[in-house]
């Protein structure tokens, strides 16, 4: 008989995955970290949102220049830190949802509409949703920036961090932050305290991405800084002449898609009432 | 509603003291590669605190022993303090009482039991030592950290040594190539080699970085210098 879907997550195979990997020694699978230093700050007119660009696996690097500003709409994004597929997912999902209510409602999407959906999300699965974020965007009542934390609760700000590089990013803002900044220098603030996360936090690293929104439009300013090229490369390429790997057995697949395709240009009609 | 494992009532003992890990891992990686008449060692200077912070981008890896020996340690830091305290103490009194510096060879043995000695309290010290023997013959070492150690051509130790060290036995060790031209590095290429691994290592390991110390060891002696890695 089926169980009826709940939702929710399934805790029924956690002591059994406990256990086994206690008698066994085999490790359970980490799931990919961000790391991650995210930064938001609120200009005179609208929010600049930035990051950094490395994901990690524990120590390894996964992806050197990872998207961590992701659309939520066409005045609304965010910067997501904790585990990679969480914060990817759940922006989707709320992003798909503000769609639908744009479309519902024939207005333009609120803050506050995209932060209740978040943290309700969040909050429904108690923390084991691991998605630290930063929200940023201009709507009808003015530019805001918000964090969530992944248990569901927010905080509204003129400047926020969030990640592991979220204190060397902090202590930049701490020191510079004023009211009243202008486009350019929110720029440079956020870049410079991404930066200090990159250089003095582990888990960061890569490029700076920057997002600037204002009331009319959004700058994407994908690898705004790249302070991190590679410093060495061997003069001699790393040469293998053809049949260095030994080739055991072969076989050769023939496409059959040429045989298949037949081309049929069709006369355009009108369409039929 | 199924209770967490998390969440389930611990059992009630007797109070105990809190347990503190008695070693740290301060990251790095390190490598060597031996030839015909040279050894070159490598090792960046990131030194970390284990977890996502650094405690300084310029911590020397390698202390040079003898003119003709060079030790290279990633690990635990503290550790490699205590040993090779213990090992330039040792080598001023076999001076002394001999007449002449250690040999490569009798260095590397006594590395081996020094760590050996302390089976049951290990130095959390993973080393590569490099040099050339009496004849001048360029030679490595790689030991894990209670003195299990061999004689090779190559080697590498240290957070990023899954990622250097098949990258050597392609290129150093000619493996995994048939009909692969075997000519033995010269120091040159060997030094070249080196670099880039330790800049490919700093790429994907989060814990290599910042600057790294080459040194060649050679009949001439030890030459040390030094190149830039990535801050990030």
């Amino acid at each position: 008989m089926e169980l009826p879907n709940r939702g929710g997550f399934n805790f029924d195979y956690s002591v059994r995955n406990e256990s086994l990997s206690a008698k066994t020694g085999i490790a359970l699978p980490k799931a990919k970290k961000t790391g991650t230093t995210i930064a938001g700050v609120i200009f005179n007119g609208g929010v600049v949102l930035g990051a950094d660009t490395r994901a990690t696996e524990g120590p390894i690097v996964a992806d050197k220049n990872c998207e961590k500003i992701h659309y939520i709409a066409p005045n609304i994004y965010c910067c997501g830190a904790g585990t990679s597929a969480d914060t990817e997912n759940t922006t989707a999902l709320i992003s798909s949802k503000l769609a639908l209510h744009r479309l519902a409602t024939g207005r333009s999407s609120r803050v506050v509409t995209a932060l209740t959906l978040l943290k309700n999300m969040l909050f429904k699965y108690q923390g084991h949703v691991s998605a630290a974020l930063v929200l940023g965007g201009v709507d009808l009542n003015g530019p805001q920036l918000h964090t969530i934390y992944p248990h569901g609760s927010t905080d509204q700000l003129p400047y926020v961090t969030m990640g592991s590089g979220s204190l060397a990013a902090m202590a930049v803002f701490e020191a510079r932050w004023r009211e009243g900044l202008t486009k350019e220098e929110a720029i440079e603030l956020v870049h410079d305290a991404i930066c200090s996360g990159i250089f003095n936090d582990l888990g960061s690293g890569g490029n700076v991405d920057i997002t600037v929104l204002t009331q009319d439009k959004v700058e994407i300013k994908r690898g705004y800084d790249k302070p991190n090229p590679r410093k060495f490369r061997r003069e001699r390429p790393y040469e293998f002449p053809a049949g260095t790997t030994p080739i055991i057995a072969g076989s050769e697949i023939k496409s059959f898609l040429e045989e298949r395709i037949t081309i049929t240009t069709l006369k355009p009609e009108s369409m039929e009432i | 509603m199924m209770i967490s494992p998390s969440h389930a009532p611990k059992a009630a003992g007797p109070m105990q003291a809190r347990d503190f890990d008695m070693y740290s891992n301060n990251g790095g990686t390190t490598l060597a590669v031996a030839g015909s008449d040279f050894c070159v060692l490598g090792a960046d200077t990131r030194m970390s605190d284990g977890g996502y912070g650094i405690n300084t981008r310029n911590y020397t890896k390698l202390c040079k022993l003898t003119d003709k020996c060079v030790l290279a340690t990633s690990g635990m830091q503290a550790d490699t303090l205590a040993l090779q305290k213990n090992l330039r103490s040792m080598l001023q009194m076999y001076e002394h009482n001999n007449g002449k510096p250690m040999s490569t060879p009798a260095i590397a043995q006594w590395l081996s039991n020094t760590l050996y000695f302390k089976r049951f309290f290990p130095y959390y010290t993973f080393n590569v030592l490099g040099g050339v023997d009496d004849a001048g013959v360029g030679c490595c070492w790689s030991y894990d950290a209670v003195g299990s150690h061999e004689r090779c051509k190559y080697s590498s130790s240290g957070t990023g040594q899954q990622l250097i060290q098949p990258l050597l036995d392609n290129q150093v060790g000619h493996k995994n190539q048939i009909r692969a031209i075997e000519v033995d590095l010269t120091a040159d290429e060997a030094e070249d080699l080196i670099k880039d691994a330790l800049t490919s290592a700093g790429e994907r390991d989060i814990y290599t970085g910042d600057y790294a110390d080459i040194a060649r060891v050679d009949k001439n002696g030890v030459h040390l210098s030094k190149f830039e890695l990535k801050f990030d």
